[in-house]
């Protein structure tokens, strides 16, 4: 029966060496957020300090504008994406019906396409309709590629939830609203906290997108790509950097323990 | 268990209703995401497409709002097939090298990899998948400085030699590394690998134990089972990660920005047409091009069964 045997030496190099090419990069930038050195992207650094923390904390006021207006965005598309995408998995879950598929394609095609075609596809209706850029415009355009998020894990969740549970509750003579209380929500819960999760830091770091739909407005990308292309104070933005990938790290390690041990769901024997 | 039609429960009037139609209940819940989807999304790109059919008035610099085929007329012109193959080719090229890099992880991880380890793997793909995209971007302008850890470990191992050989050649070369194709290809290739690595990983997973087992039975060797059994098996999903990272290298304006020689791709165009030209219909018409791209790629890779895979 044990025909397998262990990984050749070649494959195992070339796996371990794939990870350390998605890895290294990101070691590098906690590395160069400690730098002394303030022109240049020196390697290795001459010198390690703290100093920029310090630096980018009180000498650019500029940084909290975007960083502000970056988690309201977040928020908002986090929240409008939620409601949707749950509404759309608890809608597709079960049903059967022609064209099932094209509807579950429509939903994913705001990831699948180019952002950049999202990114002008909303620029221009905002143009024929007159739309002045806003804070919403920025949400509306975040909030329909974060539904997708969403609904892929709440979707994943329905589908192991018995649909008997859902009838014995109601014919024991819970209300609809009760059901969803206090049966399904249970139940999806984590998963929606993991989808939410997902959600947040996708919008939270969206650039793409976020030029088209922001007018003069800065999110905290925004910003990170205008100092990319005209540098002004690079320790600033090394350090700017190891937060949003603190920030973005947290929420996506979280959501991994929520939908983790999702194997063994009440109401088994589908 | 199914509801009883001769003792209706004289309660909850709605969700009885929806008990007795699920197809309503269906609709209802249905409804605010399809109308989302519909009016944000669709109906902006109708408005995309509506803008590509009108033109710009070459004297005022005003959209001139009536239907004309002109816009599409400009796009044909040598610069701009010229941007499209370039972009083309290293879409082409960086799904490629994804394919090649991506292959070894997700055979490890799918086939190799157990208990603590296989969640290590997974990890170690999410991790940098979601990270933020500017970010890693950002490391790259860093490693691939002249100053930087590429050129350190080169100069360490006496092979700088390799660097200024490649920097050299004709078309692909340049000053450094961070302004040449080298270096957008290399930063193209990083960004998108895990979209590669995931739907192959879930195929290799879905290959039947039994099959591998019949083939080693019946006397294939470990790699006549791996070209004749796996690799067939596996390229569904193979194909689903190329349709992201095709369409993904299609579509970045950002990249080629930050790391490279800053010879146009479709990307970076209809960005400069957008913005500092004002030129929003030609900007719309030339994101036909990668849609329509897209839609060939996608009837192929349907052909394949990527589908299934995604």
């Amino acid at each position: 029966m044990r025909s397998e045997a262990g990984a050749t030496l070649p494959l195992k190099a070339a796996a371990i060496g794939g990870l350390l090419f998605l890895h290294i990069p990101l070691a590098l930038i906690v590395l160069y957020a400690f730098t002394t050195e303030e022109k240049s992207f020196q390697f290795p650094p001459p010198g390690l300090t703290l100093r920029w923390f310090g630096a980018a904390w009180f000498d650019r006021p500029d940084i909290w504008g975007p960083l502000w207006l970056s988690l309201q965005v977040a928020l908002l598309a986090t929240l409008i994406a939620l409601v949707l995408g749950t509404l759309a998995a608890a809608a597709l879950w079960r049903a059967r019906f022609f064209g099932k598929d094209s509807l579950s394609l429509l939903f994913i095609l705001p990831i699948a396409l180019p952002g950049i075609i999202t990114g002008i596809a909303l620029r221009s209706a905002f143009d024929i309709m007159s739309v002045p850029f806003s804070t919403w415009t920025i949400v509306l355009g975040h909030a329909t590629f974060c539904i997708v998020v969403v609904y892929n894990n709440a979707l994943a969740r329905f589908r192991r939830l018995s649909p008997g549970m859902i009838e014995a509750s109601m014919d024991l003579g819970a209300s609809g609203a009760q059901t969803f209380r206090y049966v399904i929500l249970p139940q999806i819960g984590s998963a929606l906290l993991a989808g939410g999760m997902l959600a947040f830091a996708l919008s939270f770091d969206e650039v793409i997108v976020t030029t088209f739909t922001a007018g003069q407005q800065a999110t905290l990308p925004i910003w990170m790509l205008n100092e990319l292309i005209r540098p002004r104070q690079r320790p600033v933005t090394n350090v700017v950097a190891l937060i949003v990938i603190a920030v973005t790290f947290l929420p996506i390690l979280a959501a991994y323990y929520l939908t983790r041990e999702g194997e063994h769901t009440g109401g088994a024997g589908k | 268990m199914t509801a009883s039609p001769a003792t209706p429960v004289p309660r909850g009037g709605l969700s009885d209703f929806f008990h007795r139609n699920p197809g309503l209940l269906t609709l209802a819940l249905l409804l605010p995401p399809l109308l989302w989807i519909g009016i944000v999304y669709i109906g902006s790109l109708l408005a995309l497409l509506l803008q590509s059919f009108y033109s710009l008035d070459e004297f005022s610099g005003t959209v001139v709002h009536e239907f004309t085929l002109t816009t599409y007329g400009h796009l044909f012109t040598a610069t701009n097939l010229t941007i499209i193959l370039r972009t083309a080719v290293m879409a082409a090229l960086v799904t490629v090298a994804s394919a090649l890099i991506a292959f070894p992880i997700a055979y490890y991880a799918a086939r190799y990899a157990r208990g603590g380890w296989k969640a290590l793997f997974y990890l170690a793909v999410m991790m940098p998948l979601w990270s933020s995209y500017l970010v890693k971007v950002y490391a790259w302008k860093l490693i691939l400085a002249k100053e930087g850890i590429i050129s350190w470990v080169a100069e360490k191992l006496h092979l700088g030699w390799v660097i200024d050989g490649l920097l050299s050649l004709p078309v692909i070369g340049g000053p450094s590394l961070s302004f040449s194709y080298i270096g957008t290809f290399i930063v193209f290739v990083y960004i998108w690998l895990p979209y590669m690595i995931l739907p192959t990983q879930a195929a290799l997973e879905r290959v039947p134990k039994d099959f591998v087992e019949a083939a080693a039975d019946l006397g294939a060797s470990p790699s006549q089972t791996f070209r004749t059994v796996i690799l067939p098996l596996s390229l569904p999903g193979v194909v689903a990660g190329s349709i992201f990272t095709f369409s993904l290298t299609l579509g970045d304006y950002i990249i080629p920005q930050i790391v490279g020689n800053s010879r146009p791709f479709i990307g970076t165009t209809v960005y400069a047409l957008q913005g500092t030209a004002g030129d929003i219909p030609l900007a719309a018409a030339f994101t036909v091009v990668p849609v329509v791209i897209m839609g060939v790629y996608l009837i192929i890779a349907r052909r394949l069964g990527a589908f299934d895979a995604l």
